[in-house]
């Protein structure tokens, strides 16, 4: 295709000048410049702090292992997530399909399947559950928090119903191999977390696919008038969630050795939307910030356990989790 | 202890300022007791915001309100409805999920013991609804009934009020047509116990079908009083356009030689159909030529436009693209077909607000600029800047957001994500609504050039000017029909009035306005 032909048009070029838009004074871009990088202070505020006030803060074992390790998991979800916001949707569903996820790979895995089989087996079955919840919304019209209640519900049942319920233990040195090993020192579970940052970021900066997200979530309407086609873009959004979802759920089983289908990935669809949101990305979607996300996971990390370290209990940890995700929400307000 | 034979309604020299844009100027608006007032206006005639004066939504700037023998200045609409005046909104504001009798009583329930009596509130709201002749079911909930029998609950909860005057906004808009006979039966059931009604409404047919009296507005004035039976359908619509002096205007008729005629259409539509919106469109557009789509607000314009583009489906006729009989199913395939559509409402169909100019100019392109998936960024650049210079669009960088731009500059935008992707029919919705006087020139221009060079453009607007100053030929539609068609000197101010008013394109009287339109 070429546009050429509408070469010649020629109405008069106008002086080319920007519209000046200097609606709003300082106060507004304060809070501009909070939304986009107050998750980004925070963490580097929190990390300076404990730095000076915790021992062994600054020690490959305390950040590597315990800090980024336990962060890469919400990073790599919350990454699925805040693809599925940028389409002004949202994914309940992730920690059901972590569980689910898990029970198919720990199954096969101790049914003597290669391991690889194992891993691919269990990211489709995610994939399908990302399909299902895709098609609830793109093709039914179901709205996304209810679409993807139905598998945060149902899919913990299917998760049980693969095994029985039952625990399972597993150590299988190449299946584990993704939440055990250190390669070069760094904990897999962060390798695969980055990897997948990367890719993603790519993807949403440099593809069609990335760009029609941003304008299906910023204009459905307008963005269907404009010959995108909105419907297999937000499918392909929830699959990508649940893939993602279903990779962590791997990455849980893996590193604990065991499937345990009532706790895989509990609570994990909260901690994702809360990175998201911290991190400054409007849910009302037409934004994707993966770094955002990512910061934003190591950022909810790193103060609970902070708190934690300095002998505040959970219970008053969480409390404050709940005042950052205010303090976020508060200064997205003001992008009207 | 008010003056029976005073009007009931009379507001007088009424100014209404928003931002400093007036939208209501010395207007005013007198209704009598017992009687069907029509009210009529186009868009940003400022009928709504008469309205919203009147019924305490706004304050007016200055100017005097008398109802029922009083001043007044409603505070709100809640004050305005304790006072007997009640307003049936276009959309019908009901609570889907509640019963009838519960909408009927909404915040005047009958009580008993502090408790809400249903038997009496089911009783009264069944007696009011009969007093409507409309026998249902009051105890089943309000989205189990049709939008007609949802406006009767509208109107029961008016006369529940003791409404001494009702103000329907366009209640017929989504009715189906024996309930928009039903609705009549009711208004003419009021009139009879004596009270008023202001009807709002687009459709000539019925407001005269109704009506006894008729303010017309525009431009924030009132410009006409008379009763209904003294204005011909041709004076109305003149008085509602405001074209008494016909203004001259250059002609640039482009097919003295015919040579568009033999051109094969780019789309032809015959005989299209949907639901009581389209009833037998028929138009065909050639390369090079502009072809204007008239008629009044809902004769279907804008879906006969979605119709072609695939943006709505319909029901019955055929759509033919060079010679191809096709069912375009959704917009994609018509972009794929190289049709364009800048739609009407640039906010709501048009823009990505927060996405930059880039990405909104090249948002229909994209699949043509991919390369594995990936944007060819280069690409999108020199074409991005390519239009930006050819049109003129003023922006900071192809990296601002649209939504920081002017409207004119938002639309030169829309333009030319159409414009890029080298399309043979562009469709434009009221393209210069809501712009500068600058940007309008620009684009007018512009459209005029692209037809000069082989694109075909359909070309919607309700200014007269617009369609008479650029359209090789024009299609005007009433009630959903293609009923004239105009081509080259035959579109004149009074042949296209005639043609919108009566669906004719010959005057009534006689007069050679133009030849009797064909319906294609």
């Amino acid at each position: 295709m070429t546009p050429e032909a509408v070469g010649p048009l020629v109405a008069e070029p106008a002086t080319g000048t920007a519209t000046p838009v200097p609606r709003g004074a300082r106060r507004v871009q304060w809070t501009v410049w909070a939304q986009r990088y107050g998750a980004l202070a925070t963490l580097v505020v929190l990390f300076v702090y404990n730095a000076i006030a915790t021992p062994f803060f600054l020690t490959p074992q305390s950040l590597l292992f315990v800090l980024l390790r336990q962060a890469a998991p919400i990073a790599i979800v919350a990454v699925g997530m805040a693809i599925v916001i940028g389409t002004a949707g949202i994914d309940l569903s992730v920690g059901s399909v972590m569980a689910i996820a898990g029970q198919v790979g720990a199954t096969l895995v101790l049914h003597d399947q290669p391991f690889l089989l194992a891993i691919v087996a269990a990211l489709l079955v995610s994939a399908v559950c990302g399909l299902f919840n895709g098609t609830l919304v793109a093709r039914f019209g179901v709205q996304p928090i209810i679409a993807t209640l139905i598998l945060f519900i149902a899919g913990r049942g299917i998760a049980q119903l693969i095994t029985g319920g039952k625990l399972q233990t597993l150590a299988d040195p190449d299946f584990q191999w993704i939440g055990l090993a250190r390669p070069f020192g760094v904990p897999a579970q962060v390798i695969v977390a980055v990897v997948v940052a990367v890719v993603a970021w790519l993807i949403m900066r440099f593809t069609v696919f990335g760009r029609y997200v941003l304008a299906v979530g910023g204009n459905e309407t307008a963005s269907r008038l404009a010959g995108v086609p909105a419907a297999r873009v937000k499918l392909l959004a929830y699959v990508t969630s649940g893939v993602l979802a279903g990779l962590v759920g791997l990455i849980a089983v893996s590193a604990n050795s065991a499937s345990d289908a009532n706790n895989v990935g509990v609570g994990m669809e909260l901690d994702a939307i809360a990175a998201v949101a911290v991190a400054g990305t409007p849910l009302t979607g037409g934004k994707v910030t993966v770094w955002g996300a990512v910061v934003g996971a190591v950022m909810l990390k790193l103060l609970q356990n902070t708190l934690i370290a300095h002998g505040i209990t959970k219970e008053v940890a969480q409390m404050v989790e709940g005042a950052v995700i205010i303090a976020a929400l508060w200064l997205q307000r003001h992008e009207a | 202890m008010a003056d029976q034979s005073a009007p009931l309604l009379s507001m007088q020299g009424i100014n209404k300022q928003f931002l400093g844009v007036p939208a209501l100027r010395q207007a005013h608006f007198e209704v009598t007791r017992g009687e069907v007032h029509a009210l009529i206006g186009q868009n940003g005639a400022g009928k709504s915001t008469l309205i919203k004066v009147l019924t305490g939504v706004y304050a007016k700037d200055s100017g005097r309100i008398e109802f029922d023998g009083r001043e007044v200045a409603f505070p709100s609409p809640h004050a305005a409805q304790l006072a007997g005046l009640s307003t049936i909104y276009q959309e019908v504001n009901l609570v889907p999920f509640r019963s009838m009798a519960e909408n009927v009583f909404l915040n005047r329930e009958p009580k008993r013991f502090g408790f809400i009596d249903w038997g009496r509130m089911n009783r009264e709201a069944a007696a009011i609804l009969q007093r409507l002749d409309i026998d249902v079911d009051v105890t089943r909930p309000m989205y189990d009934y049709s939008i007609a029998t949802q406006q009767m609950t509208a109107l029961a909860r008016a006369l529940s009020t003791e409404a001494k005057l009702v103000i329907m906004d366009e209640p017929t808009s989504a009715l189906a047509e024996q309930e928009v006979q039903t609705l009549f039966r009711v208004i003419r059931q009021l009139k009879s116990e004596g009270i008023s009604v202001v009807f709002v409404s687009h459709r000539l047919d019925e407001l005269y079908a109704v009506s006894d009296r008729v303010t017309v507005m525009r431009d924030g004035r009132t410009v006409e009083e008379c009763p209904m039976s003294e204005i011909s359908r041709f004076e109305l619509v003149s008085r509602m356009l405001g074209r008494e002096l016909a203004a001259e205007l250059s002609h640039r008729r482009g097919d003295e030689d015919g040579a568009l005629a033999d051109r094969q259409p780019v789309l032809e539509a015959v005989d299209l159909h949907r639901g009581r919106a389209l009833d037998g469109v028929s138009l065909s557009i050639r390369p090079g030529e502009i072809v204007g789509l008239a008629g009044l607000l809902g004769s279907g314009r804008s879906e006969t436009a979605r119709a072609i583009f695939g943006a709505d489906p319909h029901d019955s006729g055929t759509i033919t693209v060079e010679g191809t009989p096709l069912h375009l199913k959704s917009p994609r395939d018509a972009v794929e077909h190289k049709i364009g559509f800048a739609s009407e409402d640039r906010k709501t169909d048009g823009i990505i607000p927060q996405l930059s100019v880039r990405e909104n100019l090249t948002l229909a392109l994209l699949p043509h600029l991919r390369r594995h998936g990936i944007v060819d960024r280069k690409r999108q650049a020199e074409i991005v800047d390519r239009f930006i210079k050819a049109i003129g669009i003023k922006c900071s960088s192809p990296d601002q957001p649209i939504r920081e731009l002017s409207g004119g500059n938002q639309q030169k935008v829309i333009l030319a994500r159409w414009l890029c992707i080298n399309p043979k029919l562009l469709i434009l919705d009221e393209p210069t609504r809501g712009i500068d006087v600058g940007a309008k020139r620009d684009i007018q221009v512009l459209v005029r050039q692209l037809a000069d060079e082989g694109l075909a453009v359909l070309l919607i607007s309700s200014e007269l000017e617009e369609i008479i100053a650029d359209a090789n030929r024009v299609v005007t539609l009433r009630d959903g029909r293609s009923v004239a068609e105009l081509t080259g000197d035959q579109i004149t101010e009074d042949a296209l009035m005639h043609a919108m008013a009566t669906g004719s394109a010959a005057d009534d009287a006689g007069t050679d306005a133009g030849s009797p339109g064909s319906t294609a």
